[in-house]
């Protein structure tokens, strides 16, 4: 090999190494952030932290495939999502079978009912939500919507890259996500009536 | 301001607190949150009850699994 050719390619390796870093640096970076969908996306707390491992072990490997400069967190979540169907690891839920009359405005009148004459303010009338009511209801939620309502309101991601990381219609996000939001707020609807009977 | 209750508006406040509405919407969205009262009210309940759900599911992640994974990085093949 020429002098020339061998410099060429400690070059070409060089800057390999140089993206390669760059890529670990940015995808450790989001870590914080992918945990906080994981966590709930997979149920406990030891399952999410095997998740992100494996997660993590995948990105590593496979990092030649992410395009820089396009969202590493959406890449992420795509890889997360998918090892999480492939592992079946997803805890199956009974689907509900309250039918889904009530809108998303029957929370805030249930919350108003409990509260009786006392007039509390909104921020008032949320905080007879307790923490680990909402930890349960999101955890009951059937898993298909509860992945979707996690990455959009936990995640921030929007419709668009929700519908990419799971490989569904955005209109499917929206149904979803729609369906989810109104399942949740009517299981906190429910927890505010039982505390109050 | 208008009280009567204006369910229909379910949908459109959802879109519009996803910031998922296009800029017209956006403004005919505010033009209806303006002048409707029962709307202006969820939208605020529902603002706040969004960021106190927020709180309430957020976990931040370990600081041993932020260490494995920033030791994986080393460890997997490249």
């Amino acid at each position: 090999m020429s002098e020339r050719a061998s410099e060429k390619d400690a070059r070409g390796l060089a800057q390999e190494a140089r993206s390669r870093v760059r890529f670990e640096e940015e995808a450790l970076e989001h870590a914080d952030q992918v945990y906080q969908v994981a966590r709930h996306i997979a149920g406990s707390r030891e399952d999410a932290e095997e998740l992100m491992q494996e997660t993590y072990v995948r990105a590593f490997r496979s990092w030649r495939s992410y395009e820089p400069g396009t969202n590493i967190r959406a890449w992420l979540m795509r890889i997360l999502t998918n090892l999480n169907i492939d592992r079946g690891r997803r805890k199956q839920r009974r689907p509900t079978e309250q039918p889904l009359e009530e809108g998303a405005y029957s929370l805030y009148d249930r919350l108003e009912q409990a509260a009786g004459q006392s007039g509390e303010d909104e921020e008032k009338l949320i905080e007879r939500l307790s923490q680990s009511t909402i930890v349960e209801a999101l955890a009951d939620l059937p898993h298909d919507f509860r992945d979707v309502l996690v990455l959009v309101d936990l995640g921030d991601f929007s419709y668009q890259e929700t519908a990419q990381i799971l490989a569904i219609p955005v209109g499917t996000v929206m149904s979803r996500l729609h369906r989810a939001r109104r399942l949740l707020r009517q299981s906190l609807a429910a927890s505010v009536s039982e505390r109050k009977a | 301001m208008s009280e009567t209750p204006c369910r229909g508006c379910e949908e459109l406040l959802e879109l519009y607190l996803d910031g998922e509405l296009a800029e017209e919407e956006v403004r005919e969205a505010e033009e209806h949150l303006d002048a409707c009262g029962f709307c202006h009210r969820h939208y605020r309940f529902e603002r706040l009850l969004r960021a106190y759900m927020r709180q309430a599911i957020s976990e931040p992640i370990p600081p041993e699994l932020s260490s494995k994974l920033a030791a994986l990085a080393s460890k997997t093949e490249q």
